[in-house]
């Protein structure tokens, strides 16, 4: 018989007292598995989805997290318009020489609580959201310039939403679904994206050109007629669910259009550090890099949470270690006759020893390991959550070697807690332990 | 086998002095010879079965077993020889409840370098009659099968010496003769020397060679 099943047996006779010393650790270590991978995830999505190919985000001058935030992840409000003819900047204008790629992004709708971008197919086209990812689509294709009322939704977005290649849907006005926004005309789905794991599977695309032509939209120009009238009344000749084949839209004038935010890709890295303060020199709007802000985010707020938290949970496992003591110090007296037992039986004091110390790492880690798969359920519990709340999904989380450290940490632990029940059975006097009552 | 000279114990007393328990001037077991020794309660059996198994230390004095002075070698020798050359049954049997029959059986094994062998352990249960109960716990046997599971206990390691300290105390008149003539009666077979402390005359009477504790220890004479 090992010494092992020695020192199990022994777990087994306390039982009661075993498994919830056990089960606390399991709780602690189940904490301390979630806190590491959850940070280690949305730390890795976040900063891994924060440009999505992108070198900037450009937008109207204000707080510039915000601009991130409800550019790249659909969160927070979007922050004001900039004049289209900014955009021209971009293509023909001035800047032309420094970019890659410019997509616009005009934002400010939802459909059933989901936003609604709306952009040009070059935000699909040929692109990568990552090095080495590239948009696919599921079903479908990508909507057409010159279909201006066609949309292709996100993964996440389709399937929560029940839309597929064929249905129409209309925005309403508004990034919450809280029921007051005004709810626009229909957009047809012409596409589904393949998951990409970024909060674009939870978003809805549509033609730009779509989006100006729908109701207050266009931007007021003094001494004009009302924008929206001369479209709407053409709009009202045609069938509103835009199943035609042929759009017969004229497109909004550019006198009328805003756009929220662009993403600028530069053309090289000289361009990259360029740029940005060419455009932020010019006081018309502010150019903001989407890793560095997410990185800011990160080490001023959420890295200090997290590592409180971790500090929080490493302390529920020491006091679970502490329970550990606790729990085999008080069987010691109870058991004096026992170790006397083993030691008139020829077991040295190093051996009694041993199996004490066995049955604190038993403990440890048993517990440990229930609570890893504990932590490992909660995260996969969660990460339904996490992506609806912020399009970042987790997935299965690889592991990781912060996970590693897990194990010799709680032998450390285990060595530390069982020492002094451990001495205690060392130093255990056989011949009065013998004559003690059983 | 065992040889016993100029043995001598006391323990401290708290006024300072020392209260003598043991003066053995001589004593000597053969090869699986069965010896008794008889005595009154309190009188240092216990004491001096501590002693030879190298449980205690003497504070004057020779344990040779196998002609190796026990008192000369350190702790973690004197438990190997403990292991390997005594086996040591108990007033109260002192099996470990959690573990099962079988399982008491085999942690004297444990302890004993390279020998865990199941087939031995279950072999010794078969010999002393609880085949059928291997894998109970002590709880659900008798008081004699207890005391039958700590003979094969005490005999799993092939000891040399079988040390007894009261082993009838605790067992209903009924079945202590049972317990010694198993006792007797498995030592004979493996050729395992005895040396078995009592109060019971009746136990004593039936061992060729016994020892009185008067005569056996100066101490015991003079009180």
């Amino acid at each position: 018989m090992s010494l092992f099943k020695i020192a199990w047996r022994s777990i087994q006779q306390r039982g009661l007292a075993s498994a919830l010393t056990g089960f606390s650790m399991a709780l602690g270590v189940a904490l301390v598995v979630a806190v590491l991978v959850i940070h280690h995830v949305v730390q890795d999505a976040f900063q891994r989805n924060a440009g999505l190919g992108y070198d900037m985000i450009v937008g109207a001058k204000g707080g510039k997290l915000q601009l991130v935030l409800n550019t790249v992840y659909h969160l927070s409000t979007p922050v004001e318009n900039i004049p289209y003819s900014y955009l021209k900047e971009f293509t023909t204008g001035a800047y032309k020489d420094y970019v890659g790629k410019v997509v616009p992004y005009c934002l400010g709708d939802n459909y059933e609580g989901y936003r609604v971008v709306a952009t040009t197919p070059e935000i699909f086209e040929n692109e990568f959201y990552t090095e080495d990812e590239k948009y696919t689509f599921a079903q479908g294709r990508n909507f057409k310039q010159d279909k201006f009322f066609e949309g292709v939704v996100g993964a996440l977005a389709a399937r929560r939403l029940g839309l597929k290649v064929g249905d129409t849907f209309r925005p309403a006005h508004g990034v919450m679904n809280d029921g007051l926004g005004h709810k626009h005309d229909a957009f047809t789905v012409v596409g589904i994206l393949a998951p990409t794991g970024t909060p674009n599977d939870r978003a809805l695309f549509i033609n730009m050109e779509g989006f100006y032509l729908l109701e207050n939209h266009a931007k007021p120009v003094p001494g004009e007629p009302e924008p929206t009238a001369k479209a709407e009344a053409k709009h009202e000749d045609h069938d509103h669910d835009h199943n035609d084949e042929h759009d017969h839209h004229e497109p909004l004038p550019e006198n009328k259009r805003e756009v929220t935010a662009l993403l600028v890709r530069a053309k090289n890295t000289t361009a990259s550090m360029f740029l940005p303060n060419k455009i932020n020199e010019a006081n018309i709007a502010q150019a903001v890099s989407p890793i560095r802000e997410i990185r800011g985010l990160f080490d001023v707020i959420v890295e200090p949470i997290q590592w409180l938290l971790l500090g929080l949970t490493v302390l529920i496992v020491i006091v679970s270690g502490i329970g550990i003591l606790v729990s085999i110090y008080n069987s010691m007296s109870e058991r004096r006759r026992e170790i006397g037992v083993m030691r008139a039986l020829g077991a040295r004091r190093s051996t009694v020893m041993s199996i004490i110390m066995l049955e604190s790492v038993l403990l440890s880690l048993g517990g440990g390991v229930v609570g890893w798969l504990m932590g490992r359920g909660l995260i996969a519990t969660l990460s339904p959550v996490i992506v609806a709340q912020t399009g970042v999904s987790i997935g299965f989380a690889p592991l990781m070697s912060s996970e590693l450290f897990l194990i010799p940490g709680l032998i450390c632990l285990s060595a530390l807690v069982g020492y002094l029940p451990a001495m205690t059975a060392y130093r255990t006097d056989v011949a009065r332990a013998l004559a003690s009552s059983p | 086998m065992l040889s016993l000279k100029g043995l001598k114990k006391s323990f401290a007393e708290p006024g300072g002095g020392r209260l003598p328990v043991l003066d053995v001037p001589e004593f000597h077991l053969g090869e699986a010879e069965q010896a008794v020794l008889l005595g009154r309660s309190g009188c240092g059996k216990s004491t001096l079965l501590h002693i030879i198994a190298g449980i205690s230390t003497p504070n004057a004095g020779s344990v040779e077993i196998d002609g190796v002075n026990i008192v000369k070698l350190d702790e973690a020798e004197r438990d190997r020889v403990r292991a390997e050359k005594i086996g040591y049954i108990f007033q109260t049997f002192n099996l470990l409840t959690g573990f099962t029959a079988l399982e008491n059986v085999m942690l004297g094994m444990t302890f004993a370098r390279g020998k865990r062998d199941e087939k031995r352990a279950k072999e010794l249960l078969d010999r002393v009659g609880l085949a059928h109960r291997l894998k109970h716990k002590p709880s659900t046997l008798s008081v004699g099968e207890q005391q039958r599971v700590a003979v094969a206990r005490a005999l799993a390691n092939r000891p040399r010496l079988l040390l007894a300290d009261e082993p009838t105390a605790s067992v209903d008149p009924k079945h202590q003769q049972q317990v010694i003539d198993l006792i007797r009666s498995t030592c004979r077979e493996e050729g395992v020397a005895i040396f078995l402390v009592t109060h019971a005359p009746e136990v004593a009477s039936q061992f060729d060679r016994v020892e009185h504790l008067e005569q056996f220890n100066r101490v015991a004479a003079l009180a």
